[in-house]
């Protein structure tokens, strides 16, 4: 049986490796190096874009970890998941049009070029690339090990090869073809994340006997299951609610996926993006983790959460198509690793080496730097994954929620509120990630919300008063 | 170029449609939340269930997501504008 999941696998690996060449094939006949590499020449259309958007943003706690809690605490754990719906359509929505024109006025590729050119200030490019680098690459750091023990747990291959082959595939396409294999490949990910669920859901709902059935044997077991509540009656509608902020409205100040919203052709690339995206990040999300209650009616007393979907799959499906829906969390995993890899390589090459270092260098010279970075950067995440340090386990708590607090209010005030300046945001970026730090460690949920929505008030509040305060110290100046 | 920017209408246009979302959101999140809580307070012996889902389930996440995929479809069709983002004062 696990021939056929390995199988699988390995198409799924030669058609990624087919993506990465012909994108690299694009980077050699680009008139413009970075544009191309870093952005993929503007020039996404309405599909790939709500892929790549949808296809980064779901990780494998959609895949893994998010059915697995719900297997625990029941229906909430989905009310909780759906407050993610609303990532299909705020983002582009929010950061929408003025962005886009925007960062062509400024010629701006990556976010920090976006910052940079709004706010005129080397501190906000060094502390927003510092922040990028440290957190992201922990963020990847944690995804590849996920990737690494999928594999090894389908296959049966050991940690350090799975990990090996998961490596190379990655490093490979990536450092080859930047963005536009990126993105592309983020297409084929996020329709197999798709299929994937809605086969899942099929096969969990035929071996269940039908969800009346289903939510039947839950309630036997456990009334609450049903409930908003969770299992245990703990999980306060206060509680459920501020998932909103972390995972619905926040997810604007989320580097990986704020950098997409300068990436589209035109308007209409905008426009169709916003359904599609709405409609896949909905179907993933509601399918997943309701797949995620229903396995604990059919498959009861799995320990832990993320064996929860692999242990489904391989019990309800014939094993050629559960070799299909394996690929599913791979897909996930590997689309939201390419586009940090690629996000962290963007931050050392362009916005520290060529606004600090070399503002002079070549195309050649780019190019050359662009690809190498990338892939040792791959590397460091490779020897890294092999014995991951506790510091780097430890960031990586902190940075979904904490690169949040930091970018969100110099991204949206920014655009649109023209009074926000350099101190303002500097400020703001540095409250956000203490603030958020601080809180985690040492009161953690506070008001019986989660940690990030305190953080991010406090650094909406710092970029409010220090640009008001700042700019009137400018106007007496100028008396 | 402060004054400059304002007096672009594709900027009028672009802060409209981000108002838009944040409507959309918060409309989104009080049918989430007034469906969830306003249907399954009440104990879990008392529960009605539609296609097999507590009521308060389906109207909360399953009808919410196609209300809102809906909504979507019409803010795009009807309200949304096309602009040009490369020109400099096109509407």
């Amino acid at each position: 049986m696990k021939t056929a999941v390995v199988l699988t696998l390995i198409i799924f690996f030669v058609i990624i490796f087919i993506i990465g060449l012909y994108s690299g094939r694009m980077v050699n006949r680009s008139t413009s190096f970075v544009q191309e590499y870093f952005l993929g020449s503007r020039e996404l259309g309405g599909f790939i874009l709500a892929m790549t958007m949808a296809a980064t943003y779901g990780s494998a706690s959609s895949f893994l970890s998010g059915p697995g809690a719900a297997y625990q605490y029941g229906l909430a754990w989905v009310l909780l998941a759906m407050s993610q719906v609303a990532t299909g359509y705020f983002v582009l929505l929010i950061l929408g049009k003025k962005f886009a024109i925007m960062a062509r006025k400024y010629k701006a590729v990556t976010l920090i070029d976006f910052l940079y050119a709004r706010y005129q200030s080397k501190a906000v490019v060094v502390l927003a690339s510092v922040s990028i680098i440290i957190f992201l690459f922990s963020a990847m750091l944690a995804q590849w090990i996920g990737g690494a023990r999928l594999v090894e747990s389908i296959t049966g291959l050991s940690y350090t090869k799975a990990l090996i082959i998961f490596a190379i595939s990655v490093i490979m396409y990536v450092a080859i073809g930047g963005f536009r294999a990126v993105a592309l490949t983020d297409a084929v990910q996020g329709t197999i994340m798709v299929i994937g669920t809605m086969i899942l859901l099929v096969g969990a709902l035929v071996a269940g006997g039908g969800m009346e059935n289903i939510m039947g044997t839950l309630r036997e077991e456990n009334p609450n299951l049903l409930s908003p509540f969770g299992h245990d009656r703990n999980l306060s509608p206060m509680y459920i609610s501020s998932f909103w902020i972390l995972v619905g409205v926040g997810v604007v100040g989320l580097p990986q996926v704020a950098v997409r919203a300068m990436s589209y052709k035109n308007a209409k690339a905008m426009h169709r993006a916003l359904l599609i995206g709405t409609i896949v990040v909905g179907v993933i999300m509601l399918g997943m983790h309701l797949i995620g209650v229903m396995a604990r009616a059919i498959i009861p007393g799995i320990e832990v959460g993320d064996k929860v979907m692999p242990e489904l799959a391989m019990t309800v499906l014939p094993h050629w198509l559960s070799g299909i829906v394996l690929t599913a969390p791979m897909a996930a995993i590997m689309s939201t690793v390419d586009s940090l890899l690629l996000l962290v390589a963007s931050a050392v090459v362009k916005d520290l080496y060529l606004n600090f270092i070399k503002p002079d260098a070549t195309e050649q010279t780019i190019k050359r730097w662009s690809i190498t970075i990338t892939a040792m950067i791959g590397v460091a995440v490779f020897l890294f994954a092999l014995n991951p340090p506790n510091l780097i386990i430890w960031l990586n708590l902190f940075s979904f929620g904490g690169l949040e607090a930091v970018f969100i209010w110099p991204i949206v005030l920014g655009l649109y509120w023209k009074n926000g300046n350099k101190h303002g945001a500097l400020a703001s970026m540095v409250v956000g990630m203490v603030s958020y730090i601080l809180f985690s460690t040492f009161y953690p949920n506070a008001f019986k919300m989660h940690t990030v929505v305190l953080p991010m008030m406090f650094s909406l509040f710092t970029y409010y008063i220090i640009s008001k305060m700042t700019n009137k110290k400018l106007k007496e100046s100028m008396k | 170029m402060e004054d400059q920017q304002r007096d672009d209408p594709r900027f009028i246009i672009a802060k409209h449609e981000a108002l838009m979302g944040i409507a959309l959101v918060i409309f989104n999140f009080l049918w989430w939340f007034g469906f969830a809580y306003g249907l399954g307070s009440k104990p879990v012996s008392e529960y009605s269930y539609i296609l097999g889902l507590p009521s308060w389930f389906f109207y909360s996440c399953v009808v919410g997501l196609f209300v809102v995929i809906g909504l979507v479809f019409i803010m795009v069709k009807f309200f949304l504008k096309d602009v040009d983002f490369d020109g400099e004062h096109e509407g």
